[in-house]
């Protein structure tokens, strides 16, 4: 329609169209509603004139006005009544095809006006002898279940389904049971006043079960999805069932559809929990790997939702791909987002036999032109590092050849990566110290620097010029950013407490530019503290600020065990992909701790919510008091992102409740700077964290910060200190600062 | 489950929509490019699924055209990525092109296809051939409206009964392809086989095929010993016309086929290829002048076939100019496009060898920041009559009531994948390559 008329012209011309004595005239002028319709146009002011064209043998033509009804139907109720009667004819119409298409379009109106003359047609649809019928009736209960639940109670429709989970058609079945599920999840997922969980609708029996079983064989490939998540429901009765179960849907590994492969492996993930036979186990588990690994010559997107499954499934089972690692290797137009996952993978999978040719891939990587993807290679082999003792050596020297490279976003990630690997191997490689610090002039971002910086502070005493190299950020400090000045700050202090006569004056300057002249409280607040303890015990600074750190580890689970448990049931849904559970993401707000205890409550396993409880509060441990003040930020990020974490609430939560599992690991783990045991970093979206920046390295200064601005989170915080007091009397000074 | 589905060109204006259900609004389909732009900006990855203010969306990208799925519960994504792609499938099946111009061209058609391929979110009916029988771009032409698309229900779905030819045959292709990945030292990194059998079925009736292959589980599992050699396949993944049951229990591969033409079956092995174009090539480069290239290809199979249309992409710089090529055999053209220059060959011999001389000016003034990186050498090429996992078609049994004898007939062939790719172009004096 790229005529220039104005628009009551055009629309005055398509209604004389409409209403033309020519059947192709009037045909041709409902094509160009509908493409008025489709770039945005409002074409509602001829409602009825094409209604009038409904009546006609012409089934395109009545697809065009159906397909204008349910454009409109919402903003033109009254006149929709109109359409009534020949909707109700069409239901009876020879042609099975017009049939389903009246049932179909009359269930997408919308307009309450239309919606009670549905269940008629709709009681004799379902009925139909045409199969075709049948299964689009069937669909249409759970639209009408949508706009009047009732009116699906009242007729008996729910019972009309359950019988049609009968029917001689394995796609009416299908359909049956994807009507039944969609009912049951929106009549599930209503809030209850009692606090009871609702009944819901479908509960799938013995019975059932063997029909589901069945027509899993005979179905439609999406047909076969909605069979298997209905199944992924059900509650087994005893062992020997869920041995069945498994055994009938293991031949679905084989269909071509990678939607299928996902919703197998997901019904075999639940029944396998209650599969005791250790060779059925192995068996089950062996057979599900070639279809994981050939979901990766899919396209990239559907790659990626797999691998993003994967990674979940080698967290529950970490053998599953055993041997597979090299299928993981990234291929040269991979797009990005696989890239990263593929990396991810890669890590988990690196074991002795393979981390060779694991690192000589990342170093290839580290040599390609996506300066993102080159860092997170680089971060992969610290990674590989620090989960592998045996191959640090290796990681170390490929890190050496990177940083000769001179490329300057390469030499920063190294140097970052090599901070790491100083946190796992204290005093293993100093003899690379000197290499890192020939390219201080070169570094450029904050957390390289914060990196080298770090560096120096730990080993300053066998640096030679290291109050030289220093000196150089004390002179910067006010311009430089606050994790840089949070580091230099520190590592001034440690390098004065290690050779207290070359650092004096460095010292004096560094606290008094970062107490007077900073605008960071936290710069500010670290400085005073260190002041303090220098001023009156410097045996206890000593104590405080070099005090032995428990070395990083790679944790093997990116979410807590039980948050595990719950997405490995939810495979393949949103859920899975962006390895969250559904609730923070589906608009009811953040998982509360109640809801975490009622979650692990249902859970049929026989870990009580308390223990279950504790296991969040342990692997979430690290996670909690370092990261208040990121918990707002963490609100607005958009969900989407790649591996976001889990929220911190719930770990917080049971910290103030005094749930943690042990106190005094989590204070010691405040005051030795153990935040580098943190499983994840929130803030940190790349999904590759794990590694955590130094710049909580000393965390007294965020501390304070954070109990300044949430005084009650603050309380919590502080409350178990007397016990970390004992071990360290001289500290008593320290909390006369809170 | 889908709430939305649109087509949005890629100033994110939507082309075509159907919403399905009430709980997303369509208008949200404005958000999309934005936060894709956003991501972007932010440095983060886009993903094929993100979620903004308790939406989802579910997207991937087709030429000049994204398509877009919107839902509000947590869905099912791998359901409904697989569900996008294949509505390309079948838009591409009916206009041959999908891009901006045959989505406008056709609206009315994908309208009607978007109402029988998904209802209330689910997916029903995707099969392109079944939607052909009742859903056609020239209605006029159909002297009886179309009836009761008895396929799309049938026990026997992809189907349809009364089917009539006078001569009854079969085609079966098989074709593998190579994917493999040489390292800068000759070694090969990764390797498979992704195969896939193809068929064309002009058969009346309904007949029931069944299929016999070198498949070393079914000898396994049946305690025949194979005449000759047996394939190990890793995989297999069937069309839905097999039954999965049977060939969990007995390897088995039986069913009753579309008509026409439709791929069987798929599976994929990753036992170790050597490759077989082995390619590697010495750069000689003169800083601020000139870069010289020596390429080396050989053909590393048997004397007795042929590979054809081998095209050998050579990675180059993109500042490079002013192109001079020699080569022993075929034909050499530099296309920039690529920022590679291409080796064409019409037919390579098993066993041969042949060289090729590549000279490209460079620029005398460069940019420091430029880095080195060096893409592999990707090559493409086909090899009739020849399987590398030396997969074989031992029988089709093909029993229809009526009785009739069937012609059945196969042909081998093995190609390049999508990522056949040696990294072996190497600076001359660096430490040479060993070929396996």
């Amino acid at each position: 329609m790229n005529r220039a008329a104005p628009k009551k012209g055009e629309n005055y011309e398509l209604r004389a169209d409409l209403n033309s004595e020519y059947r192709d005239k009037r045909k041709d002028a409902i094509k160009r509603v509908i493409a008025n319709m489709t770039v945005g146009k409002d074409v509602s002011g001829l409602f009825p004139d094409v209604l009038k064209n409904m009546q006609t043998e012409d089934i395109e033509q009545k697809k065009l006005v159906y397909l204008y009804l349910m454009n409109y139907a919402k903003t033109q109720p009254e006149l929709v009544i109109l359409a009534v009667n020949t909707f109700v004819r069409d239901t009876d119409d020879p042609n099975p095809l017009v049939r389903a298409l009246a049932i179909r379009t009359m269930g997408c109106l919308r307009a309450d006006k239309i919606i009670d003359y549905l269940a008629d047609p709709l009681q004799k649809c379902l009925r139909d002898e045409n199969p075709y019928v049948r299964k689009t009736a069937a669909l249409c209960v759970a639209k009408l279940y949508e706009m009047k639940p009732e009116l699906v109670i009242d007729n008996g429709f729910l019972e009309q389904l359950q019988d049609l989970v009968s029917d001689a058609n394995p796609m009416v079945v299908a359909n049956a049971v994807t009507a039944l599920s969609d009912i049951h999840v929106a009549a599930t997922s209503e809030p209850s006043t009692s606090g009871e969980p609702q009944p819901g609708v479908f509960n799938i029996n013995t019975h059932i079960l063997s029909k589901l079983l069945i027509a899993l064989n005979e179905c439609t490939e999406w047909g076969r999805v909605s069979i298997l998540t209905a199944l992924s429901r059900y509650k087994a009765q005893d062992d020997k069932e869920s041995e069945h179960i498994c055994e009938r849907v293991v031949p679905q590994f084989q269909h071509a559809n990678a939607s299928v492969v996902l919703a197998a492996v997901k019904v075999i993930m639940i029944h396998m929990r209650h599969v005791h036979r250790p060779d059925l186990v192995k068996q089950l588990v062996r057979k599900m790997a070639p279809p994981l690994v050939t979901l990766l010559s899919a396209p990239p997107e559907v790659q990626w939702v797999a691998l993003r499954n994967i990674s979940l499934l080698l967290q529950k089972r970490p053998d599953i791909l055993q041997n597979e690692m090299r299928v993981f290797f990234c291929k040269y137009n991979d797009p990005s987002y696989v890239k990263v996952e593929k990396l991810d993978i890669m890590i988990k999978l690196a074991g002795d036999n393979n981390v060779d040719s694991l690192l000589s891939e990342l170093k290839e990587y580290a040599s390609e032109v996506d300066v993102d993807f080159v860092r997170k290679s680089i971060k992969a082999i610290g990674q590989c590092a620090i989960k592998l003792d045996s191959s640090a050596d290796r990681c170390v020297n490929v890190l050496l050849e990177l940083i000769g490279t001179r490329v300057s976003y390469v030499v920063q990630e190294a140097v970052v990566v090599m901070k790491d690997i100083f946190r796992k191997y204290p005093s293993t490689y100093e003899g690379v110290i000197p290499t890192l610090c020939a390219n201080l002039e070169e570094l450029d971002e904050p957390e390289a620097k914060a990196s080298l910086i770090w560096i120096i502070g730990e080993y300053a005493n066998k640096i030679d010029n290291a109050a030289e190299l220093l000196e150089v950020f004390v002179n910067t400090f006010v311009e430089e950013s606050y994790a840089v000045q949070l580091q230099t700050l520190s590592a001034v202090v440690k390098l004065f407490l290690k050779k207290p006569d070359s650092a004096q004056g460095l010292v004096q300057k560094v606290l008094n530019t970062a107490t007077k002249d900073c605008d960071s409280p936290d710069v500010r607040d670290r400085a005073y503290i260190y002041w303090r303890l220098l001023s009156t015990d410097p045996a206890a600074a000593k104590a405080v600020v070099l005090a032995h750190r428990p070395p990083i580890t790679l944790p093997r689970t990116t979410v807590p065990p039980i948050v595990l448990e719950e997405l490995i049931g939810d495979i393949s849904s949103l859920a899975s992909v962006y390895h969250k559970p559904a609730e923070t993401f589906i608009g009811k707000g953040r998982l509360g701790a109640d809801a975490l205890q009622r979650k692990a409550a249902e859970q049929d396993d026989e870990v009580s919510a308390q223990k279950a409880l504790q296991e969040i509060a342990a692997g979430q441990q690290a996670e909690n008091l370092l990261d208040f003040d990121d918990v707002p930020a963490d609100d607005d990020r958009p969900t989407g992102l790649a591996a976001t974490s889990f929220t911190s609430t719930p770990a917080a939560a049971n910290l103030i409740s005094g749930k943690s599992t042990n106190p005094l690991d989590d204070l010691v783990s405040i005051f030795g700077s153990a935040s580098m045991e943190v499983p994840q970093q929130p803030p940190r979206a790349n999904g590759l964290g794990g590694l955590s920046s130094p710049i909580a390295a000393d965390p007294f200064a965020r501390l304070g910060g954070g109990a300044s601005r949430t005084p009650g989170l603050g309380s919590g915080v502080t409350s178990p200190v007397p016990t970390q007091s004992r071990q360290q009397q001289p500290q008593e000074d320290l909390l006369g600062l809170f | 489950m889908a709430s939305v589905v649109a087509i949005l060109d890629l100033k994110g204006k939507p082309l075509i929509q159907r919403s399905y259900r009430d709980d997303v609004s369509p208008s949200n389909l404005e958000r999309f490019l934005p936060l894709v732009l956003e991501l972007e900006e932010e440095g983060n990855q886009v993903t094929p699924c993100f979620s903004s203010q308790g939406i989802n969306f579910m997207h991937i990208r087709h030429n000049n055209v994204y398509l877009v799925a919107m839902s509000k519960r947590n869905t099912n994504a791998a359901e409904v990525i697989v569900f996008l792609h294949r509505l390309v499938q079948v838009l591409v099946e009916y206009f041959k092109e999908l891009e901006e111009e045959s989505i406008r061209d056709n609206f009315v058609i994908i309208y009607e296809l978007l109402d029988e391929m998904m209802d209330f979110g689910y997916p029903q009916t995707t099969e392109s051939k079944i939607l052909q029988e009742y859903i056609t771009q020239d209605a006029y032409k159909l002297t009886v409206a179309p009836t009761a698309p008895i396929t799309v229900t049938n026990a026997v779905s992809w189907r349809s009964e009364g089917i009539r030819y006078r001569k009854n045959e079969v085609f079966l292709d098989v074709i593998e392809s190579v994917n493999l990945l040489v390292n800068s030292n000759g070694a090969v990194v990764r390797s498979e086989i992704l195969g896939s059998v193809k068929m064309k079925c002009y058969l009346s009736g309904m007949p029931e095929l069944r299929l016999g292959l070198n498949d070393k589980a079914m000898f396994e599992s049946t305690g025949r010993t194979p005449h000759g050699k047996a394939v190990e396949m890793e995989d297999v993944k069937f069309h839905q016309c097999v039954r999965l049951s049977r060939f969990e229990s007995d390897r088995t591969i039986s069913f009753i086929p579309p008509d026409g033409e439709f791929e069987l079956m798929s599976y994929r092995l990753s036992t170790p290829v050597k490759p077989l174009i082995w390619v590697e090539a010495a750069v000689e480069s003169h800083k601020g002048s000139r870069v010289e290239y020596m390429v080396k290809v050989k053909a590393q199979f048997k004397r007795r076939s042929t590979a054809n249309n081998v095209e050998i992409y050579v990675p180059v710089s993109d500042d490079a100019d002013t192109p001079k090529f020699r080569a022993s055999t075929g034909s050499v053209q530099y296309a920039p496009d690529k920022s590679a220059f291409v080796w064409k060959i019409k037919q390579l011999g098993g066993g041969r060898e042949f060289l090729m001389r590549a000279h490209f000016g460079l620029p005398s003034v460069k940019n420091a920041e430029d880095s080195e990186r060096r893409p592999p050498i990707t090559v493409k090429f086909e090899i009739p009559y020849f399987t590398v996992s030396g997969i074989q078609v031992r029988y089709l049994k093909i029993v229809e009531k009526s009785g009739y004898q069937a012609l059945p007939w196969v042909r081998y062939i093995t190609q390049h994948g999508d990522d056949y790719s040696l990294r072996t172009a190497l600076e001359k004096g660096s430490a040479p390559i060993v070929p396996m």
